[in-house]
């Protein structure tokens, strides 16, 4: 019998959660820990049947997820690929709720749904839900090819992909029950960080155990970026979120970190975040799809040392560019600064090698959407890893700080780049992982490609404007030296942009949903019947 | 580096490895690219001789510009106050509103200094455009609950409504009829009446009942012809500018238990200047004498 062990200790676990809920100390963990037991036990009832189901060795066939008979362990990276797919939508849905919200506040219905529990779950949702799954999927892909190596550990690489959609679970309904140690990026309480860091120490030996054992005799550079990312996420994790729970049965902690010294280390994590889960892991998925999809080689291997060092090196040392202007000391403000200054050509070094991998295959771009999406991704990237050292400066930072522009900036790497390479790799892996013969529709491909174009440039010009306007408007004095707009003029002036970012939002959505469908259709087998990419449509004869 | 194969269109030689299919190239890094890397380098270095950057053991290397953030901010304070400075001595000077209001450098001043004051400690209540809102009084017309003149409305914004200083504003109606005063007709009958005077057609109730209910009860403060009485801070009646109230059912609500708005005292806070300032600035809005005896 299949799932024995699985089941009696996921049993076990949902009995241990609703001790938990009885025994709570406060009102949140109490609803927290049913909420714990109720996906628990749910999960045991699923386990519980296909023991009574299945014949001995038989493969559970939902989506043809578990099918693991080839030289690599791909049902996992399918099982990643589908929650990529639907925590993408979700978080994508959050956000335009949340951009409604601010445009207009009536949308807020308390308490569960107002903008301060949305947020929160829109940006933990689109990064560690979508993004998470993205590297988590894509590295299990990708380690074994460049390899030779099936995972390391068995049933360990899916101990990792359902513990990790745990944490996703706890940490969101937390967010809407009102449990937040309101540090940003890092909001869930102090069990389920200790949860996250349980998966992520599993996945970093399925991970290592994986390249320990490959039969390549070097280790390729997408490899040396993910397990980057894996051991700084955990360090990050760890450091920042030490604190002390009020009761091991409760849902509150206070961080062991106070004043200006909790701010550091939250920005020093949270910057790292975006440098090693946002950049370094997902520099790892380009550095595979990109001369994949292209079908060229990789195009400077001394660059991809250097750039890989110095990127690393530096990133750690650029958090404080977030306090600029604060109670840090000085001193801390410059060496962030400077930090984030030099970093800017280790960023671009991942352009060059995404971009001048295309050199004798640029005519590709014009037939095949998906390496076409993979290159705007390194556009966007190549853009957003400018504007931040711009926007490290002090004297920049002196007017971009606290307004729209960073949110811009942000979405424009997070919509651009983030999104954009996570997409193209969905489009290469999904047709291979299912064994299709090519993807259900290109010319879907090219919609979703100019949804997503044309909704992050509503959405990034909209906050660029309403940020730099909004900064102005702040620090506008008369000729006698007094304040110009009060704070409620200038978020009155922000409104139409607000509005243009809602559609913004609305067309990146709708280009994910054109994703999935395409997607789905392609793991059915489907393929639609149309004219191929790049092909003049024939007129009739006159 | 085993078989390091050209690579046909770029003509570079690979590195001799394969991943998957992958191969890479061996091309240099890109000048450009290495040139500005090492520029950011030398940017760094200055910038941290320049400012200050190194932690050493009580404190850290202060910089050759002996720039600070704390010390750029105060400089950037201090001129803002000496460039006021001449003007706000006049104001504090100035030993009575009119001073203000018969020097024109002077009052344009004031009400510039009191817009700003305004647009930080007002605006939450009474509106960007001070025109207020359901229980915050509109500043921009002429109806004054306590007196339009600029010496009262130095007054009230000195010391508040309702507040804790010891010489708030304070006037309280009473609970007609909560407390029993007047019974649910008679509250009806006054309600039209109001309504009358105010000249919106009331929706029930009997005018003149309501005369007599309210030439009993409600003319002592709200004045015989409802045309109100600032020193009390009664509000006028005989017009349709309500601070509260929208309609009949409302008016009747206000007359069974009524609500009291509380504006803090701003003189402790802010200081004796500011006030003056902000007094002439609402002042410029809509105020004057002829605001006060309607």
């Amino acid at each position: 019998m299949k799932f024995t062990t699985e089941t009696i200790v996921v049993g076990l676990a949902a009995f241990a959660a609703l001790m938990g809920a009885a025994f709570a100390a406060d009102a949140a963990f109490r609803i927290h820990a049913y909420v714990l037991t109720i996906v628990l036990a749910a999960a045991t009832m699923v386990l519980l049947r296909q023991i009574q189901t299945t014949p001995r060795g038989a493969k559970v066939a939902i989506f043809g997820v578990r099918d693991d008979d080839g030289p690599y362990m791909d049902g996992v990276v399918r099982a990643g690929a589908l929650a990529t797919m639907f925590w993408g939508a979700i978080g994508l849905l959050v956000g335009v709720i949340i951009a409604l919200q601010l445009a207009y506040p009536l949308v807020n219905f308390e308490p569960w749904f107002n903008f301060g529990r949305l947020r929160p779950l829109h940006t933990s949702a689109v990064i560690f839900a979508f993004g998470g799954n993205a590297l988590l999927a894509t590295s299990f892909y990708i380690v074994q090819r460049t390899c030779r190596a099936r995972l390391f550990g068995g049933d360990l690489a899916w101990w990792v992909f359902w513990g990790y959609q745990l944490f996703i679970v706890l940490a969101a309904s937390g967010y809407l029950l009102g449990i937040s140690q309101s540090k940003e990026y890092a909001e869930p309480e102090w069990y389920v960080d200790l949860w996250l860091t349980v998966v992520w120490v599993g996945y970093l030996v399925v991970f290592l155990g994986t390249v320990v054992k490959r039969e390549e005799p070097h280790i390729y550079v997408a490899n040396w970026f993910y397990l980057s990312f894996i051991v700084t996420i955990a360090m990050l994790h760890i450091v920042n979120n030490l604190a002390m729970p009020v009761s091991f049965l409760g849902a509150k902690s206070y961080s062991a970190f106070s004043g200006v010294q909790d701010a550091l280390t939250q920005w020093w994590y949270g910057h790292n975040a975006v440098g090693f889960f946002l950049t370094a892991g997902f520099l790892g998925m380009m550095y595979y799809f990109i001369p994949k999809q292209a079908n060229r080689p990789v195009y400077s291997y001394r660059l991809s040392i250097i750039h890989f060092w110095s990127l690393i090196f530096m990133y750690i040392w650029a958090g404080p560019h977030h306090l600029h202007y604060t109670a840090l000391p000085d001193w801390a403000q410059t060496l962030g600064m400077v930090f984030s200054v030099m970093l800017w050509m280790p960023s671009w070094g991942g352009m060059i090698n995404g971009l001048m991998t295309l050199s004798g295959a640029w005519d590709k771009l014009r037939t095949d959407p998906v390496l076409r999406m993979m290159v705007i991704a390194v556009a966007f990237y190549g853009m957003a890893t400018f504007e931040g050292p711009m926007m490290s400066v002090k004297a920049v930072n002196s007017l971009s700080h606290y307004t729209d522009w960073t949110i811009g900036h942000v979405h424009s790497g997070a919509l651009g780049w983030n999104g954009m390479i996570t997409f193209g790799a969905l489009y290469y892996m999904v047709p291979r992982l299912w064994k299709r013969e090519q993807l259900y529709s290109l010319r879907l491909v090219n919609w979703h490609f100019w949804l997503a174009t044309i909704g992050i440039v509503l959405y990034a010009a909209s906050m660029w404007v309403s940020g730099i306007m909004q900064g102005l408007m702040w620090r506008e004095y008369d000729e006698q030296g007094f304040l110009v707009y009060s704070f409620v003029e200038t978020v009155a002036a922000l409104r139409p942009y607000y509005i243009m970012r809602v559609l913004g939002g609305l067309l990146y959505l709708s280009g994910a949903l054109v994703m999935n469908y395409n997607l789905l259709k392609t793991i059915r087998g489907a393929v639609r019947a149309e004219t191929p990419m790049g092909q003049a449509r024939l007129a009739p004869a006159a | 580096m085993a078989d390091r194969e050209i690579d046909e269109p770029t003509g570079t030689a690979t590195t001799g490895h394969s991943w998957d299919g992958i191969r890479e190239l061996d091309t240099p890094m890109p000048r450009w690219w290495l040139w500005t890397f090492y520029a950011t380098i030398v940017f760094a270095v200055v910038y941290m001789i320049l400012y200050p950057a190194i932690p050493m053991i009580d404190r850290a290397t202060q910089g050759l510009l002996g720039w600070s953030s704390r010390g750029a901010v105060q400089s950037e304070i201090e001129g803002a106050i000496a460039n006021q400075a001449d003007y706000r001595q006049r104001v504090a000077n100035a030993a009575t509103m009119q001073d203000i209001i018969n020097d024109q450098e002077l009052f344009q001043f004031a009400v510039s200094a009191g817009k700003s004051a305004f647009s930080v400690n007002c605006v939450q209540c009474h509106g960007m455009g001070a025109a207020g809102g359901p229980g915050y009084p509109n500043l921009q017309d002429d109806d004054w609950l306590w007196g339009g003149s600029i010496d009262d409305i130095r007054q009230t914004i000195a010391h508040g409504i309702r507040s804790d200083d010891p010489e708030t504003r304070v006037s309280e109606m009473p609970a007609f009829g909560r407390d029993g005063i007047l019974d649910r007709d008679q509250i009806r009958n006054v309600s039209a009446y109001v309504m009358n005077i105010a000249k919106v057609p009331p929706k029930y109730g009997d005018v003149a009942a309501g005369e007599q209910v309210f030439t009993e009860n409600c003319a002592a403060c709200h004045g015989d012809t409802g045309q109100g009485m600032p020193e009390m801070g009664a509000p006028a009646l005989n017009d349709p500018i309500w601070l509260r109230v929208t309609d009949q059912d409302q008016v009747v609500a206000q007359v069974t238990s009524p609500k009291h708005g509380v504006m803090p005292a701003w003189e402790g806070r802010l200081g004796d200047t500011t006030v003056k300032e902000l007094a002439t600035y609402v002042y410029s809005l809509s105020g004057g004498p002829s605001a006060t005896i309607r």
